[in-house]
């Protein structure tokens, strides 16, 4: 694994029990993905998209292949293992904001941070340095039955943010937004992945996020169908048929 | 990962407001409840032996040999003379024999079976008024309890036949004046006894310096047996009421139980439906860097948490209560002087340290393992279910 490769994957596939059947999600997917990507995996309901955002996310295992991340095999990582992974060096921002509805603003980023034993003063600074990444700073004492959608996804990008992970995973973090809220989420995210270099791995099939992508690999029934990245003006096309 | 748990815990039970503050307001009548009984049980035991002391017992008693308090017959034969090595006692007031003769009254011609105790009026080792034995009346003095005046009808002044078999069990009959009634809470101190001097006593039966009972007043003393004689600690002597207070304790746990089991309950459903609501929360936390486990733990530390807000409310509340209660007793909605067993009308309960710590810590304990039951599920959810906020 080369050294700005955040993810390898080789031949990874998933299936899922039905019964007495089983379920392919994923089927021999192979591919890399380097530091500092902004990348979407591409593909209809059911393609099998989340279920890779979820193998690289440490949240499941694959059923044979490997999927490499950050130098370490999922499919090898105990539980705890995972988790610690999941803590120190990932970030999730999902579909419905997944906030603690209980929790302000402030609580709600501050959590990672707590998990990783941060002390008060230096959780304190991080808290305001990822709300200011979000244009939230007057907002720590809200609560997010409070804020509207756009405010909500900027708090969860900051909560992803904060600890400022090798990793970010957003699945359909546009989906319950406006389009408006859906650009100045992505500008945000393409900013923060400019400035600290993070990479961002994206599930959707909204066109709004895809018209980001700096790489784009699409998904069809489990398998890449197409893998094509965008430098600038160049525009690279693989096929994976 | 403790002081995060109980970070996120505190502040997921503050959060959720009403849900949490009902729950620990009927979690906190449970302690308070708890401990309130259990005080009146201890202060009722404590009432009674210190009553029982101070009316019947002293700090301990020797018996005749033949003595035995629950059969009259044996009183014939119950009496002997007063073992010499307890004259310096004797002489000393610390110790006072008193005699116990089988009698009848005949009060407003009824007839009525009596004990007939000989006591010294100088004595102060009980609370009876023996001084008034002393007074100088055309009879000769007596007092009674105050149960049996009310169920014989006597009354202060009253004269009443009293006839008593002597020694060679030739009956022999004189009148008595009530001198004074007395109030106790001792049913066995009031009930069919008759209190005269001794040294009239002596003169009525011929046992001169005899006795059936000896009750000394230092109950730290060794005591060794004397021939003729048994010896009865006060821990012997209030064996019963410890029994009755066991009795009694058995009832009052199945109330205890009944009630920790409505409050467990409470936590119990609170626990179930907040899993079941909060399957997208759980899979946050997973994917934030948790593991299962350690959520396990979460809301096995929110729920018992309910029990520490419960404890903090209820002293609130409970303290001034509980020191009201101490202060001016609780008195029974039913006349306790035909029980037959030493208890005050008015019950004052005694609290201590032990006894809070002990229920506290036995609420909270109990909380945890209710609180900790239905978080077991989540250790066996699906993140990435949980996460879809998909019931499992």
């Amino acid at each position: 694994m080369k050294n700005n490769t955040i993810i390898e994957i080789r031949d990874m596939t998933k299936t899922f029990p039905m019964g007495k059947t089983k379920f392919t999600a994923l089927r021999g997917i192979s591919l890399t993905l380097g530091k500092g990507e902004f990348t979407g995996l591409i593909g209809p309901s059911g393609s099998g998209k989340t279920t890779l955002l979820n193998i690289i996310g440490s949240l499941d295992s694959p059923s044979s292949g490997e999927a490499i991340v950050l130098g370490q095999s999922i499919g090898a990582l105990s539980a705890k293992e995972a988790a610690r992974l999941r803590k120190e060096s990932m970030g999730f921002i999902f579909q419905s904001y997944n906030l603690l509805s209980v929790h302000t603003v402030f609580e709600n980023v501050e959590f990672p941070l707590l998990l990783l034993k941060k002390n008060s003063a230096e959780r304190k600074k991080m808290v305001m340095d990822a709300l200011e990444w979000v244009g939230l700073t007057d907002k720590t004492r809200s609560k997010p039955p409070h804020l509207s959608g756009g405010e909500c996804q900027r708090v969860a990008i900051a909560r992803a943010m904060v600890k400022k992970p090798s990793l970010v995973l957003a699945d359909e973090p546009t989906a319950n937004l406006d389009a408006a809220n859906s650009h100045n989420i992505l500008k945000t995210m393409e900013n923060l992945n400019r400035e600290l270099n993070t990479t961002f791995l994206f599930a959707t099939h909204d066109e709004k996020v895809i018209n980001y992508l700096r790489r784009k690999i699409y998904l069809l029934d489990g398998r890449i169908d197409k893998d094509e990245v965008i430098e600038q003006e160049t525009a690279l096309i693989s096929d994976h048929r | 990962m403790m002081k995060t748990a109980l970070k996120l815990a505190y502040r997921n039970l503050i959060g959720a407001g009403l849900r949490t503050w009902l729950n620990v307001i009927v979690l906190s009548f449970s302690f308070v409840v708890i401990i309130w009984l259990k005080g009146v049980m201890v202060g009722w035991d404590l009432q009674a032996k210190t009553d029982m002391t101070n009316w019947e017992i002293g700090g301990g008693q020797y018996w005749h040999e033949n003595y035995d308090p629950y059969d009259p017959f044996t009183l014939t034969d119950s009496h002997g003379p007063v073992p010499p090595e307890f004259g310096e006692e004797i002489a000393q007031g610390n110790m006072e024999p008193v005699l116990v003769v089988q009698g009848t009254i005949y009060p407003q011609g009824r007839m009525q079976t009596v004990a007939i105790k000989g006591i010294n009026p100088e004595q102060d080792i009980f609370l009876l008024p023996t001084h008034k034995l002393d007074t100088v009346v055309p009879a000769v003095p007596a007092v009674i309890g105050a149960l049996m005046a009310r169920n014989l009808q006597l009354k202060r002044g009253d004269y009443i036949t009293l006839r008593w078999r002597d020694k060679k069990g030739t009956f022999d009959a004189t009148e008595i004046h009530i001198t004074d009634i007395f109030s106790s809470n001792v049913p066995s101190v009031e009930t069919a006894q008759v209190y005269i001097s001794l040294e009239t006593l002596y003169d009525m039966t011929m046992m001169h310096g005899e006795a059936t009972l000896l009750t000394y007043r230092n109950e730290a003393k060794e005591r060794s047996e004397v021939d003729g004689w048994v010896h009865r600690s006060k821990e012997q002597l209030t064996s019963s009421v410890d029994e009755m207070i066991k009795t009694k304790s058995v009832g009052q746990s199945v109330f205890y139980f009944i009630l920790l089991l409505l409050a467990m309950l409470a936590i119990f459903d609170t626990q179930v439906l907040s899993i079941f609501r909060r399957q997208k929360e759980i899979g946050t936390y997973v994917a934030l860097g948790y593991t299962r486990r350690e959520v396990v733990g979460l809301f096995t530390v929110e729920g018992a948490m309910h029990s520490i807000f419960a404890a903090v409310v209820a002293a609130a509340y409970g303290f001034p209560f509980l020191l009201w209660q101490a202060k001016v007793g609780w008195t029974m909605p039913i006349d306790t002087s035909e029980f037959g067993m030493a208890i005050a009308q008015t019950l004052f309960p005694v609290y201590s340290v032990g006894l809070v710590l002990s229920t506290v810590a036995i609420v909270v304990v109990v909380t945890t393992i209710v609180s900790y039951w239905p978080s077991r599920k989540i250790a066996k959810m699906n993140p990435t279910e949980a996460l879809r906020g998909r019931i499992q």
